[in-house]
């Protein structure tokens, strides 16, 4: 019988060990800076923490994945090249890498090394894929979150790597690594920064009985009395266009793929990543201990219920995204 | 400065095939543009007029434009990878939009789109590598990286271009916009991008302009405008500029950029030129200035220029 590999996230050493605990069969870290796509005050790893992480995940016979999966600054590559020297050094069993450039770094400098494709390098087709395995090795890609379930099935028939995909948390409704909308209210770039929606340019206001919400000089959302107010990241914003107001882009809600995961099994994905190395050790507790008991009823042939991490989605709201392809 | 070329990007929005076939017969015959990209890069199921293709491709060249094909932004279905193979079939250069495009053109000369993460001098010499022999820079790129890029575009043979006008795309997505603003599936969008021409602008709850969509695309709501800094651009060696086609007198953006760049305007009149073509929508120059996009900064740009 098949299975998935379960990956989860990490934001600092106390996940890590809520994750290992919780059934986790590999976790994802990044270090403490501009490297990863997480890089928020208080989160990541140090080079000692990094080491450690390697050998609590691997005397518990699990894998390390370290992300550096930002794009490097042209001039000063230096602290990518670094993580990526670093990463290896720890011992991570792969490491998740976006940038062409740092791709090729990795691939020359550590011929040994697995390296897996970020989400953020956003490949969603056989000839892109197979361009990163024959350029640099990739032995593993990490889906953008664009394609439906059936893509998915045809796409794995196609590629010789591995798929990993996104099946619970905060999900991008555009194709990641891509994605400038952040860029243009705040001038920092998810991309290159590590930062989506970056906190310190979030303001809450109160209007009479009314609560705003804002990035930078834009109004994301204005809440009504007793609306609960919501974190302002752009793309699940209230605007108004063409004479409607709406959630133009998503609704303040969060990818819940676990009523998927037979079908994931089916379609030849390898494993299924948990978002959200902003997250507490709480948080990662449950919706690990939550999905490998889906994964484990899964294998057994049944159906998980993905009511049981409602609690933990944004907004209390979950959705199974493009893999329905009623979403696009 | 005759050295400098203009290339007329794609057009983003899904006008009447009637329409585009005006548009592009009056910038064949009036516009001082040296190239043009032509094609479909934002949605695959906008396939009404691709039949005219031919015609709007003879039409350019008698009148001694480079023609160049872009390709989707966004590859996910087998007809979207057959359409993207295709473009290699018509003995033209190809401006690649995603990954599916540059592995598909792996070997031969081509070039890049500013929808392409190329953000560093490494992943510029493993395309140069490839054939990569002309890149339009992506315009959410600061000068300071810019500058990077053009010298090493230089050192590696690739020619360097900058997107100094219009609404620059800031995401895509599998979604349709339009159609979700609409109440349709997209399977079902009645091609509702096709009422704005120039996109639909989204609005904050403050009233404030956002951004515009465009179908699954997202735009900036403000049209970038470098012409401000063309002289830091070409300072960096960077001879090309691209214009992207919006619904206003294009001949006139072109006429105006071109006599800057010949020196016979100076920038300051060329930016209420242009501001004059364009009313109701402010300008942005903040991406180039390594500020939020939206802002546009007054004057050159310090530490840019000598």
């Amino acid at each position: 019988m098949p299975t998935l590999e379960l990956v989860c996230p990490a934001g600092t050493p106390a996940a890590l060990d809520a994750a290992l605990e919780a059934g986790a069969d590999t976790v994802y870290c990044g270090f403490r800076d501009e490297t990863n796509a997480r890089n928020f005050p208080g989160l990541n790893f140090s080079r000692p923490e990094m080491r450690d992480a390697a050998r609590r995940v691997h005397a518990a016979g699990k894998d390390l994945l370290i992300a550096i999966n930002t794009f490097p600054r042209a001039g000063n590559p230096g602290p990518w090249h670094k993580a990526v020297d670093d990463a290896v050094d720890a011992g991570a069993d792969a490491i998740i890498l976006a940038d062409i450039g740092l791709l090729a770094y990795a691939a020359k400098t550590h011929p040994g090394q697995r390296l897996h494709l970020s989400v953020q390098a956003a490949a969603s087709t056989p000839e892109a894929i197979r361009w990163y395995h024959a350029c640099f090795g990739v032995r593993r890609v990490v889906l953008p979150r664009v394609l439906t379930l059936a893509e998915i099935a045809a796409l794995n028939s196609e590629i010789p790597v591995e798929t990993e995909v996104f099946a619970f948390g905060g999900m991008c409704v555009m194709a990641e690594g891509r994605c400038q909308l952040s860029t243009y209210v705040t001038g920092q770039s998810p991309n290159s920064h590590g930062v989506c929606s970056p906190a310190s340019h979030v303001r809450y206001e109160e209007r009479g009985s009314c609560m705003v919400s804002r990035l930078g000089d834009i109004t994301v959302n204005i809440y009504g009395e007793g609306e609960p107010a919501g974190y302002p990241t752009l793309c699940k914003g209230r605007f108004a266009a063409n004479g409607r107001t709406s959630y133009l882009f998503e609704d303040p809600i969060s990818l819940n793929a676990a009523g998927q995961i037979p079908e994931l099994m089916q379609a030849g994905v390898t494993a299924l990543k948990i978002e959200g190395r902003q997250r507490g050790k709480a948080y990662v507790a449950k919706v690990v201990a939550e999905f490998r008991r889906a994964i484990d009823l899964a294998v057994q042939g049944q159906r998980p219920d993905p009511a049981a991490l409602a609690a933990q989605a944004e907004g209390q709201r979950q959705t199974a995204g493009a893999y329905d392809r009623r979403w696009r | 400065m005759t050295d400098c070329k203009l290339t007329l990007g794609p057009l983003l929005y899904h006008w009447p095939t009637e329409r585009k076939l005006d548009f592009y017969r009056r910038i064949a015959a009036e516009a001082p543009v040296d190239t043009v990209v032509l094609g479909e890069v934002v949605c695959p199921k906008r396939t009404a007029g691709e039949e005219i293709l031919p015609e709007l491709i003879a039409l350019l060249q008698a009148a001694g434009k480079e023609v160049v094909l872009g390709s989707l932004a966004l590859v996910m279905q087998p007809r979207e990878r057959h359409a993207t193979a295709d473009l290699l079939e018509l003995d033209l250069p190809v401006e690649a939009g995603d990954g599916t495009a540059l592995a598909l053109l792996r070997g031969r000369p081509h070039h890049a789109g500013p929808l392409l993460p190329v953000a560093n001098e490494g992943t510029l010499a493993m395309l140069a590598g490839q054939g990569l022999r002309r890149i339009c820079f992506a315009g959410e790129l600061p000068g300071s990286t810019v500058a990077v890029l053009a010298a090493e575009a230089a050192r590696l043979g690739v020619e360097a271009e900058a997107f100094v006008f219009g609404r620059l795309p800031l995401a895509i997505s599998a979604r349709c916009y339009h159609a979700r603003n609409h109440g349709l599936a997209k399977d079902g969008c009645q091609f509702v991008c096709g009422e704005d021409p120039d996109g639909l602008v989204v609005d904050t709850l403050d009233g404030m302009p956002f951004v515009a969509i465009n179908g699954v695309q997202t735009q900036t709501h403000s049209y970038v405008d470098l012409v401000g800094d063309l002289a830091a651009l070409r300072a960096m060696g960077i001879h090309r500029f691209r214009l992207s086609p919006q619904d206003l007198d294009m001949v006139a953006v072109a006429r105006t950029v071109r006599a800057t760049l010949d020196g016979q305007i100076d920038p300051e009149e060329a930016a209420e030129r242009l501001q004059d073509l364009t009313p109701d929508t402010d300008h942005s120059n903040g991406f180039f200035h390594g500020l939020e996009g939206r802002v546009q900064v007054a004057g050159r740009s310090p530490g840019l220029v000598e």
